[in-house]
């Protein structure tokens, strides 16, 4: 029934030696981090939530037809811009009405940001942004950019990186 | 005799609180022992203090949920079941002294009590088995009987050693006829002792029977609410008893320092060593499978029982 290597550790040492494991563990300290009382220190690269630059949105919609769930909503307009005094021609310029995530579907693959030229969303570390109610989990462009203010520093390269 | 009364009532609160207290604290223990043995912090919030009421809010959630009995349950013998492995070790455990009068009952033959009704919990565990009308309860029953027929023999055989040796049935006789020379010569029975014990209570790495990934809990598995809580309790009870009845055999029972008014407290300690011994392994071992299970009762321990039993018998005879 047993393979023959099977007996190059005899049964007691195995046995004495998980007993040495475990009280070994009982003596040196936990690793469990008390959450709700003790903050987690997360890596600048985490993601938690995904903050919105207005500013720099060009509502050119990648990022909407980029999402796997589509779970980005914006609607625009186009405002004309009347030509300066000098002569020259109107221009038109889009102005975003609404940008709206909904994170009761997103699932956090960061493509809406990997793929906006323009450097309009962020990852933030933030993550204590539960709902009792679902339709809640849909974050408008207000709340979205109050995240921005959560979001760290890029961080520095690795030494040697070119 | 109203004074007689009085005290046989007594004593059995005593008995029954003791019961309902003793298996929380170990079950505790377990909670953080096995926690700090993973790196974990185990229960932390419930009672404000490390969590200490844990199993108290476990209790109470236990009994707010839904009492299930299954349709294709046998529906009686489902009801009775968990009584029984409940009784059975509220029954040993009225026999075990903490002190030489510290006991819920004086038993001429306590040994012999507590060994018996000990093995009526199993009849329990096959009951609800059985009853279930489930094949994981059934398997997870048979499993049980199984390892019951098997280790109660080298259980026998390691008690029937220690009462040779004292030359007395009694708890209370053995604990006085124990001497710090037990210590090493009814070693091997005391191994014994305990590899059984743990195997009768079902606890890993013997814990087949109620394997949750092989079986789902085996008997346990249809019983929800305030009985499957009793299973719980029976299991941590009987860690109790055996606990405490190995301390009383082998360790001398409240024999220790100022034992004129501490015995309970050395009896308590020694049981709960064992019981930490019993928690140790289960954090540290993993589950036998079926027949290597079989295989440690009837080619290791009985021998071993047996050859303990000749040792006992002859330094009876040579110090008689």
């Amino acid at each position: 029934m047993s393979r023959p290597d099977q007996h190059k550790h005899g049964l007691v040492p195995g046995l004495v030696k998980g007993m040495a494991t475990t009280a070994r563990t009982m003596t040196s300290h936990a690793h469990t981090q008390e959450y709700p009382d003790v903050k987690p220190e997360l890596p600048p690269r985490s993601r938690g939530v995904i903050a919105l630059l207005a500013e720099n949105c060009t509502s050119c919609m990648l990022c909407a037809r980029e999402c796997p769930d589509w779970c980005i909503y914006i609607d625009s307009h186009k405002e004309t811009i009347p030509a300066g005094p000098e002569g020259g021609r109107d221009r038109q310029q889009n102005v975003l009405d609404r940008f709206a995530i909904d994170f009761s579907l997103c699932m956090y693959c960061g493509i809406c940001i990997e793929v906006c030229p323009f450097d309009a969303l962020f990852w933030s570390p933030e993550f204590e942004y539960a709902e009792t109610d679902i339709r809640d989990m849909l974050h408008e462009k207000d709340r979205l950019g109050e995240w921005m203010a959560t979001v760290p520093p890029p961080p520095a390269t690795d030494p040697g990186a070119q | 005799m109203s004074h007689d009364v009085v005290e046989v009532v007594l004593r059995a609160v005593c008995v029954l609180a003791a019961f309902l207290v003793l298996p929380l604290v170990v079950g505790q223990t377990e909670h953080k022992v096995m926690a700090h043995m993973q790196g974990r912090l185990g229960p932390m919030y419930p009672g404000g203090f490390h969590g200490w009421a844990q199993l108290v809010a476990d209790g109470v959630k236990f009994a707010q949920k839904e009492d299930i009995v299954p349709i294709a349950a046998d529906k009686r013998v489902f009801r009775l079941a968990p009584a029984l492995g409940i009784v059975a070790y509220l029954l040993a455990l009225a026999v075990i002294p903490l002190d030489a009068h510290v006991f819920g009952a004086n038993v001429d033959d306590g040994l012999i009590w507590a060994i018996a009704v000990t093995g009526i919990g199993t009849v329990g565990t096959l009951m609800a088995g059985w009853s279930s009308g489930n094949k994981y309860a059934l398997i997870g029953a048979m499993r049980s009987a199984a390892q019951l027929l098997s280790y109660e023999l080298p259980l026998i055989l390691s008690c029937a050693s220690f009462a040779i040796a004292a030359g007395s049935l009694s708890l209370v006789g053995i604990a006085h006829a124990w001497t710090p020379w037990w210590l090493l010569w009814q070693l091997p029975g005391a191994i014994v002792f305990l590899v059984a014990a743990t195997a009768e209570l079902q606890r890993v790495p013997f814990d087949a029977p109620v394997a949750d990934s092989e079986v789902v809990m085996g008997p346990y598995t249809e019983y929800t609410g305030l009985r499957f809580a009793f299973f719980l309790l029976a299991e941590y009870a009987g860690i109790v008893v055996m606990s405490l009845l190995l301390a009383v055999l082998y360790l001398g029972g409240w024999t220790g320092p100022f034992d004129g008014y501490l015995g309970w407290l050395w009896t308590l300690l020694k049981g709960f060593l064992f019981a930490l011994i019993i928690i140790w392994m289960r954090v540290s071992w993993p589950r036998l499978r079926e027949d290597q299970l079989q295989r440690v009762a009837w080619l290791g321990l009985v021998p071993l029982a047996l050859l303990q039993l000749a040792i006992t018998a002859v330094g009876v005879v040579l110090t008689a």
